[in-house]
């Protein structure tokens, strides 16, 4: 028979379980909240809300499918299943030779044969969102900071800062020049970090940018790495989206910058790869980290264990990313979409009044709402944002989710939906946009 | 030179004991029964092997359970985009209901508290960041997992303090030694948040009986800290007594909810350490909150979450699994055991686990852990076998082995034990009497092809603690 009993105080947890650090109490999640209670069906529910907060890529699935169909070699292990047990039982932190062979190459032909990477020098684990965490544990001590440029992805938050107890500082960037990142802005950010008594041990820039949509340009990518040696920093460079440019030639890797300068400075450089991106697997986690530091490699290989790869998903990759044939294809063609895709939601928004940010690359665009703004804040901002997810049901991003300077920005994801489902999202835009002039008009 | 953080400068990563001698032996001369018959045989990894022909032939059967058949593909595009940390409601069902079953149907799981970790690895460092700050301290019993020093310790600056359990009473974990290691924590000025305890029992084999764990559910309520069950070799217990777990005490005694946890794995139950399936079930609402969104560091991979959900939602399939796999185990531990004790080698009497507490006391020069390291190496260079010493597992006796029997093929074994015995032979001639050395005429077969044999080519080289500065990736 089982006794109730009044429950003692419960004991504390952690202070990170306790701490907001998670970061899920942002309106960037809140959006998400109203989607889930209503989401948009073509069929079913075409009143409902838009899901236009989530950077995913759809776009290429058929290409992923039809590979599939015609390789089953990939697939459960082939006939018979005679590598089943042997893929069931690698659990080697180096992963799967193959499988890290065919990821060089994969990073290699994104950035058209213009650097090698080295398979030895990948180290993976399951997703960005490990594999940034993982370096900041590496690079950063408890109390420490890392410079981040504004506008930033919010998940930065929870994944450099919360288990590892490291602080961000940001690197304000602004519309005045495109939210370029300048020397004096660097120079700023470090300045504030020695004012607050942080010690900063790098520097992350997400190339291209997440929320921008764009590439940074090598001038500033080697303003970047000067400064990082400068001050003997490290610099982490997040590229989960170069696969997503919308031409080859408007990508520059840090790895490029390396190359260029023979590799001097690279024991400081490492860099963020995913598959969920570029190649829409978001699901199979799928994260690496490539670093020119010795050290660096051998401790995040180490650290893996807690985050290793799936060597089930690792032997289906490595059959499809070693397919060369394929990934030339794949590449080209989802960068032709991505393109296609900007194009449609740019030409849509600017036939409603609406500019965005120039963009080249990434599954978003970065609209440009201040001039609707009742005041220029952060709340004008969220007040916007609330009737634009309620009444137009969109779920898009607000910029201070982002930690953007400026009021009035949004990102607005386009590639994670149908054709079809886009033109109803910009229609209801332009909807919106020619009632409020209605409005204005009649005051 | 750019420095790095001190948790990366130091070695709180592990590796740096001289447990890992052994494995360079393995790695620069693995056994191979044709191409290396001198070789050096892995027993040092805790691997169940036991039962791939009987999953396999499921894998066959049911191409719909991978996304690149035919049969798959159609959920190839939706499994691809899902990464909800709250992981696929069917990989919750079907896990929830494999450890309802692995516990004879004694106690339900709620799928809503399932949460998912980069095997029970990432899980036991998600629980220690969710319950302890940095410099507080879990209690654990010795001997342990070495592996706790890093999954717990490591990252999060947890301390461990153990609880010495000794020889004497067969390492039972008695009130006596749970009131000194947390009396011992308090005089270093530690303050406990939890106790850890693995049952079934890596490296023992053993279980936790009733009136233990009842006892330790009274010591943690009236200390008011956490208590973590990690029971990831669950399903490995072969023999009575029978299997009590954490979940079915608390349905027996007083006891608050909140601070109970447990830590499951399909790594050994099902001998998937490749896939990475860890998880934390826990009992109060604000870890599994807390841990679901921690769990974003190391997800399963929804391609694996759809296939387990196939897998272990099969009824017939699990409950054949489950019989079959206790059978295996069962026979290759009788047998194991059986003849090492015909050459005098005695072990620690267990009912679980890949392994067995070998006590080889008797062949120490004198009881000292140098004499444990000595004879160590003469296992690992003479007799060729890569064994695990007691030492690495905090154990406070010295003298005792983990040594691994569920990772190798039935003729791997007899070249094993036949090592043994001729190594007994020579160290006691005069204590074997004649008529039990027909296992010395034990006969390699030789006319299996090949492929019959797990090759340290197609074995992964992996230590039951992956994160050994000697592995090679071989594929």
């Amino acid at each position: 028979m089982v006794i109730e009993i009044e429950k003692p105080s419960s004991v504390r947890l952690s202070k990170v379980a306790i701490s907001k650090t998670h970061g899920e109490d942002s309106p960037y999640f809140a959006g998400w909240k109203a989607y889930d209670e209503n989401p948009y069906d073509e069929v079913h529910n075409q009143s409902g809300v838009i899901q236009m907060g989530l950077a995913e890529n759809q776009v290429s699935f058929d290409l992923l499918e039809k590979y599939l169909e015609e390789h089953h070699e990939a697939s459960s292990w082939g006939k018979g299943a005679p590598g089943f047990r042997e893929n069931a039982l690698f659990q080697d932190y180096h992963g799967l030779k193959s499988f890290r062979q065919a990821m060089a190459n994969f990073m290699e032909q994104i950035r058209g044969g213009k650097v090698k990477f080295d398979p030895d020098r990948i180290v993976l684990t399951a997703g960005a969102t490990a594999a940034n965490e993982l370096l900041t544990f590496i690079l950063a001590d408890p109390g420490d900071a890392l410079l981040v440029p504004t506008p930033y992805y919010p998940g930065f938050d929870r994944d450099l800062r919360w288990r590892t107890g490291v602080k961000i500082v940001p690197i304000h960037c602004n519309s005045s020049n495109n939210f370029q990142i300048t020397p004096q802005a660097l120079e700023a950010a470090y300045q504030s970090a020695e004012s607050m008594d942080l010690k900063v041990r790098g520097i992350l820039i997400t190339n291209p940018s997440n929320p921008l949509g764009s590439a940074i340009q090598s001038s500033i990518l080697n303003d970047i790495l000067d400064f990082a040696v400068h001050k003997n920093i490290h610099l982490v460079s997040d590229e989960i989206y170069s696969g997503s440019t919308f031409s080859p030639s408007e990508f520059v890797s840090i790895a490029e910058i390396l190359r260029n300068r023979n590799y001097k400075d690279a024991e400081r450089v490492h860099i963020v790869y995913s598959l969920s991106k570029d190649l829409g697997l978001p699901g199979f986690r799928v994260g690496t980290i490539y670093s020119y530091n010795d050290d660096v490699v051998t401790t995040a290989r180490r650290m893996s264990s807690f985050t290793l790869i799936s060597s089930q998903t690792q032997h289906l990759l490595a059959c499809m990313l070693s397919n060369h044939e394929f990934t030339q294809n794949y590449i080209k063609t989802n960068r032709e979409r991505l393109n296609k895709r900007y194009d449609m939601i740019i030409q849509g928004l600017k036939k409603a009044g609406i500019e965005c940010l120039k963009g080249n690359a990434g599954l978003f665009c970065w609209m440009n709402l201040s001039p609707l703004l009742n005041e220029p804040t952060r709340q004008g901002e969220l007040e916007l944002w609330n009737i634009i997810l309620n009444q137009v049901k969109l779920n898009i991003s607000p910029g201070s989710s982002c930690h953007c300077s400026e009021p009035g920005w949004f990102r607005v994801c386009f590639a994670n939906m149908s054709e079809q489902t886009l033109r109803v999202a910009l229609q209801r835009i332009h909807k919106f946009m020619e009632q409020r002039k209605v409005c204005s008009v009649n005051r | 030179m750019v420095a790095i953080s001190k948790i990366a400068t130091g070695n709180g990563h592990g590796e740096d004991s001289p447990y890992f001698d052994g494995w360079k032996a393995y790695e620069t001369n693995p056994f191979h029964p044709i191409d290396r018959p001198d070789g050096v045989i892995q027993m040092g990894l805790a691997e169940n092997q036991l039962c791939f022909n009987f999953i396999k032939k499921w894998v066959m059967e049911h191409p719909e359970a991978s996304l690149c058949s035919a049969e798959g593909v159609n959920k190839f595009k939706e499994t691809a985009l899902f990464q909800d940390y709250h992981g696929m409601p069917e990989f919750r069902e079907a896990v929830a209901k494999f450890m309802g079953k692995v516990r004879g149907g004694r106690v339900k799981f709620d799928p809503d508290r399932i949460v998912m970790s980069g095997g029970a690895t990432g899980a036991h460092e998600m629980v220690a960041f969710c319950l302890a700050d940095p410099g507080e301290a879990f209690l654990v019993p010795t001997p342990y997992y070495p592996g706790f020093d890093r999954d717990l310790s490591w990252r999060t600056g947890v301390e461990l303090v153990p609880v010495v359990c000794e020889s004497s009473n067969n390492f039972k974990i008695t009130r006596a030694a749970l009131e000194a290691a947390y009396e011992k924590a308090k005089e270093a000025n530690l303050r406990v948040k939890g106790l850890l305890i693995t049952n079934p029992s890596n490296p023992l084999g053993t279980i936790l009986d009733q009136d233990t764990l009842k006892g330790i559910v009274k010591f943690i309520n009236e200390k008011n800290i956490h208590l973590i069950g990690d029971e990831i070799y669950a399903a490995t217990v072969f023999m009575e007594p029978e299997f009590v777990s954490i979940s079915e005490i608390i349905e027996e005694v007083e006891c608050n909810r909140d601070l109970i946890h447990i830590v499951y794995s399909l790594s050994k139950d099902m001998g998937f350490p490749g896939f990475r399936v860890g998880i934390v079930y826990s009992y109060n609402d604000a870890v599994v909150s807390c841990a679901r969104k921690m769990s974003s560091f190391g997800l399963v991979s929804s391609q694996t979450q759809h296939l387990i959900a196939k897998m272990l939602s099969d009824d017939d399939f699990v409950d054949r699994f489950i019989v079959e796999s206790k059978e295996h185990l069962l026979k290759r531990h009788k047998y194991f055991t059986l003849s090492l004790s015909q050459v005098g080698i005695g072990s620690l009497k267990s009912n679980a686990g890949l392994f067995i507490w070998m006590d080889l006391r008797k062949l120490l020069k004198e009881k000292t852990f140098d004499a444990e390291m000595d004879l160590w190496r003469v296992i690992i260079n003479e007799v060729k076998l890569n064994v695990s010493p007691g030492s690495s597992f905090h154990c406070d006796e010295p003298g005792w082995f983990r040594v691994c029997f569920a990772n190798m093929d039935d003729n791997t074994m007899e070249v094993a034990l036949l090592r043994i015995t001729t190594f007994m032979h020579k160290h006691n001639e005069a204590m074997v009497p004649r008529k039990l050395c027909r296992r010395a005429s034990l006969k390699l077969s030789l006319s299996r092809r090949r492929d019959d044999f797990m090759s340290p080519n197609m074995m992964s080289p992996h230590s039951p603690i992956p994160q050994s500065p000697l592995i090679r990736a071989r594929t």
